[in-house]
């Protein structure tokens, strides 16, 4: 029962006993039990490292349940922080360094293969002499079972050195082991107390005092009794930038937009955006509605929307699901309308918290009948604060509904980027209220785009009834079936006209060769890291990532015509090509790859899994390297 | 009142709006269907406040009844079944300049549009609502409605429904900020009249709980209303003060004071009498869309700068080293 292995020695240090390793990259963890504060270290670790010229993203881990039980394995809650001397695009493969203030959320981490195998374990040690014998036991069985992998473990007496400050080292924990990775990376301790300054503004000094305690003291812990120390070199940064997550972004986007009506109903993990939209939205005259359901957030966007500038919508998944028929009238009324689907892992309520890219076709899709929309996907947290300023734009002008597919993996990842100027175009003009020509109607479609003004209440003149039901140019119920038809392709003009707007995306790699993977949304980077990792081992492939999924731009058929196989990359379902049960007559294809099967006639593959996790580069370069070996 | 409009600005006559102005297509509804007789009196409410048509704005959900805005002169917005309220608050945070009037059948009001019913009352938006009550669905051909009375035979409860109704007012003024609830026949066009007028200018919600008729499927459902004496006419210095003639036609009265939310509730239990009027009224509830009034006038400078703020917070400064990345 006492037979713990020998671990790592923790003990204080002689001087020059350290040598600092230069690093190019690494990727550190911090988990703790919900509430203990592991996710605010995190993010504050990741906002020094970017500030201080690295390049980083940081990503939370997060249980699905607000308190999930203490000391488990599957309620670990914190942070991920990849940083590295250059940019960095996606999360990375497996955590170098691991801080966890207790072994069951280590142990969930380490199970979930998110661990390499010789990672760097700093543990809390309070467990191991707990008066909960039950507790003491696990604690010992756990690392016992550790110990005999190649895991570096190192206990930490965390507690025990911040009691020497606070009565409550669970608040509080989470700044001092802020303080001990700041020391193993060589960060400057004074950029780390702006930090915490920052971080506890708006809690005043007597808040930011004791945590700035806390900080120097596990620095200083750190600086004594660890035998390694890590330098990763600033990547620089020539302008200025910001760094936040994709819901903020997003939020930030909407207000940039001119927006300002907001309606939505909570729902993981949309709704940190509306939260932050909520602070900052009344400064600008805006409005977040939290509705009673997402039917009635819809339709309140939609009526918004239509007594004037656009409205938006945010939700996830399921509330997707329930705001579809209110879609298909925006869709069929002509209403412009932005509709931000952060998505998480479905069907049903599926995985709340977890990333997955499942709703491409639901969203072209899943109005009944034929209802054109616009599809667009962010591919970096920077796209994701211009998504809702260009589709805004969008919806006024083609008079349509257009989705904003962003995911779990935007909405909690950060990424510095450039630092945007304020554009005037990028809000909407004040809409018209002048009176209506005489032979203008409600539906002045343009013979060749389908395009028409919109005519809003209190414009003289312009008095008409706005229907669901089909409708005449002059928005008058259809019962001749001529009209329909007429109106139908009218309405489905208006994406072949934008269709002609877009730029064909651009090859990443080589524009031929014998594998092209092309991907969408948050994929980006892991999938062109992936790439030229594997190019670099010598195999011809190459990228091709798609922002508009509805409509395409054009010549993406000639892209993919210059490669002898054609795959897409995405976290969503697919049978796999590997098992003999499936063949063409019943095979199930990913999101994309269907589309563009239909589309193209192409052969195009698909390798995709809903494991809820950020895809990791090096899984990627292993499938590349099976499929070309 | 003529002349002048809600935002007090001045009306100059010649922009006077006749009956016909407020008048669209010719109404399809069955003859002898009771959505007729509300649309008239909708209309000549318009007539004599002299709503500018391109600033009102008629909402309604799916069914019969809903057809209603097609048939106005104003705007109008023929939405989805059950949700012509969310529908209509959007309008109304959007627009607090637009008059809103919603109207609904009783199958998008109390069955499909439910919660939205409930909440609608709760944010007492300033708007006028009336419910289309024929205790049945009409557009879909005679099925079932909750507010159909125990036993009806319909497409869909062949044997009778089994149920007992919902009864509309009770739940509306079961619900925490309901600030006006009143109920009238459609074939009492006076009282209607006097009715809407009050809910329109009434400051919140106004829910109107119009009994209506449906010749078509259930052309003896009201018959016993028909007769005066199954009438309470409710009366009241704060209420309604019904014509002399009308007092005499229709004999049984209260004096119910329309702050008197007790005897309104019990007044919604009523079996035996259909009390018609104003049952509830309260000015002092708080109204959702002015707490959420928006500011008016935003510069782009205001939004630069919220931007700005909240950049700042977020800022990093140029650093040297590696190669440097945008
Ligand atoms: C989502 C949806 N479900 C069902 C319908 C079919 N539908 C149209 S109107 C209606 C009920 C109409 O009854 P009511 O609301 O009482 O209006 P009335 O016709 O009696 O005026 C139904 C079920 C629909 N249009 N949409
Ligand atoms: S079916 Fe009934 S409710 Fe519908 S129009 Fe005819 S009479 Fe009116
Ligand atoms: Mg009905």
């Amino acid at each position: 029962m006492d037979k713990v292995e020998a671990l790592a020695k923790v003990s204080p240090l002689a001087a020059g006993e350290k040598k600092k390793v230069l690093l190019k990259e690494h990727i550190i963890e911090i988990v703790s039990d919900a509430g203990e504060g592991a996710q605010k270290a995190g993010q504050a670790f990741g906002a020094i490292s970017a500030k201080s010229g690295n390049g980083i993203w940081t990503v939370e881990i997060i249980p699905a349940e607000i308190q999930p039980p203490p000391r488990s394995k599957v309620g670990g809650s914190g942070n991920r922080i990849r940083i590295g001397s250059f940019y960095i695009t996606n999360a990375g493969d497996e955590a170098d360094l691991v801080v966890a203030f207790n072994e069951q959320s280590l142990l969930g981490r380490f199970e979930s293969d998110n661990m390499k195998p010789n990672a760097i374990v700093l543990l809390e040690d309070k467990w191991r002499d707990h008066a909960d014998p039950e507790i003491k036991k696990m604690y010992r069985e756990g690392l016992d079972e550790l110990s005999k992998t190649k895991l570096r473990i190192y206990e930490v007496p965390m507690e025990k050195e911040c009691l020497k400050i606070v009565q409550n080292p669970q608040r509080g924990k989470n700044m001092w082991a802020l303080g001990m990775l700041c020391s193993i990376y060589s960060r400057d301790l004074e950029a780390a107390r702006n930090e915490i300054r920052l971080t506890f503004a708006k809690k005043g000094e007597k808040v930011i005092a004791p945590n700035i305690q806390l900080l120097e003291s596990g620095y200083a812990w750190a600086e004594e009794n660890l035998d390694f120390k890590f330098e990763i070199p600033s990547a620089g940064i020539k302008d200025r930038q910001i760094v936040l997550n994709g819901n903020t972004a997003l939020a930030l986007g909407v207000v940039a937009s001119g927006m300002d009506v907001c309606a939505m109903y909570p729902i993981t993990p949309a709704t940190s955006a509306s939260h932050y939209l909520s602070e900052i939205f009344e400064h600008v005259g805006g409005v977040v509605h939290q509705a009673e359901d997402e039917i009635a957030a819809a339709a309140f966007a939609v009526g918004a929307s239509y007594a004037g500038k656009c409205a938006v919508t945010i939700t996830s998944g399921p509330g997707l699901s329930l705001k579809t028929e209110v879609l298909g009238l925006a869709s069929m009324a002509e209403i412009p309308l932005v509709v931000v689907n952060v998505q998480r892992g479905g069907p049903s309520t599926g995985l709340p918290t977890k990333v997955e890219q499942g709703d491409l076709l639901m969203s072209l899709f899943h109005t009944h009948g034929d209802a054109p929309k616009i599809v667009m996907a962010p591919a970096t947290i920077e796209d994701c604060f211009y998504a809702p300023i260009t589709a805004r734009k969008i919806a006024e002008t083609f008079r349509m509904p257009v989705y904003i597919l962003s995911d779990a993996n935007l909405a909690t990842g950060q990424q510095p980027f450039m630092k945007p100027e304020f554009k005037e175009e990028w809000v909407a003009p004040p809409f018209d209220q002048s009176p209506v020509p005489e032979d203008m109607a409600p539906y002045d479609w343009d013979e060749e785009t389908g395009l028409s003004s919109r005519i809003i209440p209190g414009q003289p003149g312009g008095m008409h009834t706005l229907t669901g039901l089909a409708h005449s140019r002059e928005s008058k119920v259809a019962y001749d079936p001529w009209i329909n038809q007429f109106a139908m392709e009218k309405r489905s003009k208006k994406l072949a006209a934008f269709q002609k707007t877009l730029q064909t995306p651009k090859v990443h790699g080589d524009k031929k060769g014998d594998l092209l993977i092309i991907g969408w949304g948050s994929t980006l980077g892991v999938i062109e890291e992936a790439v030229d990792a594997a190019c670099e081992k010598g195999y011809s492939v190459s990228s091709l990532h798609l922002k508009y999924l509805q409509p395409m731009a054009s010549g993406i058929k000639e892209i993919l015509q210059q490669f002898k196989q054609v795959m897409t990359v995405e976290i969503n379902y697919s049978d796999s090509y590997k098992d003999k049960f499936f063949d063409e007559n019943n095979r199930r294809y990913s999101n994309l790859a269907l589309l563009l099967r239909a589309r193209y006639l192409i052969d195009v593959d698909c390798w995709s899994n809903v494991f809820g996790q950020p895809i990791k580069p090096h899984s990627i370069i292993d499938m590349i390297e099976e499929r070309l070996k | 009142m003529f002349g002048i409009n809600q935002n007090c600005e001045i009306a100059l006559p010649d922009t006077y709006y006749t009956l016909e102005e407020y008048q669209s297509n010719v109404p399809r509804w069955c003859p002898g269907c009771g959505d007729n007789s509300i649309l008239t009196s909708v209309q000549r409410l318009c007539r004599d406040e002299q709503l500018a048509p391109e600033k009102t704005v008629f909402v309604s959900g799916i069914g019969c009844s809903s057809r209603f805005p097609h048939y106005m002169g104003t705007d109008g917005f023929h939405g989805l079944h059950g949700r012509a309220l969310p529908i209509a608050e959007g309008i109304k945070i959007r627009r607090p300049d637009l008059d809103v009037f919603v109207n609904m059948g009783d199958g998008d009001c109390c069955s499909i549009g439910t919660a939205h019913w409930i909440h609608a009352v709760r944010y007492n938006m300033n708007m006028v609502a009336m419910l289309h009550n024929n205790e049945i669905y009409g557009l879909t051909k005679l099925q079932v409605s909750p507010t159909s009375p125990q036993g009806l035979v319909t497409n869909t409860t062949p044997t009778g429904s089994p149920l007992k109704p919902i009864k509309p007012l009770s739940v509306t003024l079961g619900i925490s900020n309901v600030s006006f609830v009143a109920q009238v026949g459609e074939w009492m066009p006076e009282m209607m009249y006097d009715i809407i007028k009050a809910a329109y200018h009434h400051r919140g919600f106004s829910f109107i709980h119009i009994v209506q008729r449906c010749p078509h499927f259930t052309p003896h459902m009201f018959d016993h209303l028909m007769q005066p004496e199954s009438i309470l006419m409710l009366q009241h210095e704060d209420g309604l003060n019904s014509s002399e003639t009308m007092l005499k036609t229709f004999k049984n009265h209260e004096n119910h004071d329309p702050s008197n939310l007790n005897r309104a509730r019990e007044l919604a239990e009523k079996e035996d009498l259909l009390p018609v009027g104003i049952l509830y009224r309260n000015e002092n509830v708080e109204v959702y869309d002015d707490a959420k009034r928006r500011k008016r006038f935003v510069t782009s400078e205001m939004r630069k700068n919220v931007l700005e703020n909240a950049f700042n917070k977020i800022l990093i400064e140029p650093v040297s080293g590696g190669n440097g990345h945008a």
